[in-house]
């Protein structure tokens, strides 16, 4: 087969294909015309109206064609100028409502491990909440209702409830947190960039497994809490304030400064954990706390929080001090 | 100590394939976590140990079929890439 007549064929079947997906797109589907942006808007409009015209008259053509070798070359050279921007168009339109379609199986798969709804709760902030619970979580000592209060059984969103956990601060600090450890090491001259993945992936390693581990404590102690995963990795996240500080205190303060800061940020994290996991780990046992309870039970639960509460600032001094030598 | 993820999900497998090998009537019966020796009282507390023995239970049950294919993959793995 010449290379003509295989050019021709996909031309073909190009065509054919175009042709389908503007009739796909001309059904009632509302999304797919709502997602291109406004300036593909006349696009379409020319392509829906100016490429079925056309496309079938090339169809036929090509189809009449195809019969006839000693036409081939010119008809083939005829057919691609004329496609060639109604092709692209089609393309394009074809493209986006591919795109949309791979969004909403993207949703509908991520929706099976966790909930969507859940999760848009976290982040759920304002500036006012956040500029408050940065203040808690560095001067946590004046702080007085650590209460999270609920609003008809479910819990309030952090931007009606400044004790509410959120995801946006800890992922927020995690990325300033990767930055300035590559600002640091950039500082000292030991910068590459795989440091900085190892570096990133070395802090979410840590939140991983302290998160495994403290589900895993919360499961065997059979502690009937509403702390949920989310819960337990904002928790763990709020870990990463205190490590900017500390590093930014070691960078511009020197050795002194940094060790310093790391004692502070230390113990208004501490205080903040125990504070914070006592209001949701402790109080379930006073709700069935009966005459037979093994008294094994509230020491384990105190040192599940006080545990977690100490391993704060060992994680804070393991990641931070290899960027202040 | 630098972590890469994928020395978490080798540890992860480790210690999942750990406890897939604990047998039923050889091994934990023989030291008192079997399956029959879980039921308990009725109490609405079950206990560190209860909780325990169902943990590996469940997890022997789970990661049965699982276990074999993630084996599988890791063994070629680390035989063409070393």
């Amino acid at each position: 087969m010449g290379t003509e007549q295989v050019r021709f064929a996909s031309t073909v079947l190009l065509a054919e294909l175009a042709q389908f997906c503007v009739a796909q797109i001309q059904q009632a589907k509302p999304r797919a015309r709502a997602a291109p942006p406004a300036g593909d808007s006349v696009l379409f409009e020319d392509t829906s109206s100016a490429a079925p015209a056309m496309n079938s008259q090339g169809y036929y053509t090509s189809g009449y064609n195809m019969g006839e070798p000693s036409n081939d070359m010119q008809g083939g050279g005829g057919m691609n100028n004329l496609f060639a921007d109604p092709m692209a168009n089609a393309a394009m339109m074809y493209g986006s409502s591919l795109a949309n379609q791979g969004k909403d199986m993207v949703n509908k798969e991520i929706s099976r491990f966790m909930s969507v709804n859940k999760l848009k709760y976290f982040f759920a902030v304002d500036t006012r909440y956040v500029l408050k619970k940065l203040m808690i979580l560095m001067f946590p000592y004046t702080h007085q209702d650590w209460e999270v209060r609920y609003h008809r059984d479910t819990p309030l969103t952090p931007r009606q409830d400044v004790n509410a956990s959120d995801l946006y601060i800890p992922t927020m600090a995690f990325i300033t947190y990767i930055l300035l450890a590559g600002m640091a090491l950039g500082i000292q001259k030991r910068f590459s960039p795989e440091v900085l993945g190892l570096c990133a992936s070395t802090a979410l390693v840590w939140v991983i497994i302290e998160v495994l581990v403290m589900l895993l404590s919360l499961y065997l102690l059979t502690v009937h809490t509403d702390l949920s995963t989310f819960d337990l990795i904002a928790y763990s996240g709020y870990k990463y304030v205190g490590m900017i500080f500390t590093v930014l205190c070691g960078l511009l303060f020197g050795s002194d400064g940094y060790f310093v800061a790391l004692a502070w940020s230390s113990f208004a994290l501490m205080f903040f954990i125990v504070r914070s996991l006592k209001m949701k780990i402790l109080p379930s046992l006073s709700s069935d706390s009966m005459g037979m309870g093994s008294n094994a039970k509230p020491q384990l639960r105190l040192y599940i929080t006080v545990a977690s509460a100490l391993f704060q600032p060992i994680i804070i001094y393991w990641l931070t001090s290899h960027l202040v030598r | 100590m630098a972590f890469t993820l994928y020395s978490l999900i080798q540890a992860a497998i480790l210690c999942i394939n750990a406890v897939a090998v604990l047998h039923e009537e050889r091994f934990l019966s023989k030291i008192g976590w079997g399956v029959d020796q879980s039921v308990g009282g009725f109490g609405d507390e079950p206990g560190i140990k209860v909780q325990l023995m169902n943990l590996i239970r469940s997890v022997r049950t789970v990661m049965r079929v699982p276990l074999i294919a993630v084996n599988s993959v890791c063994i070629v793995l680390l035989l063409l890439f070393g």
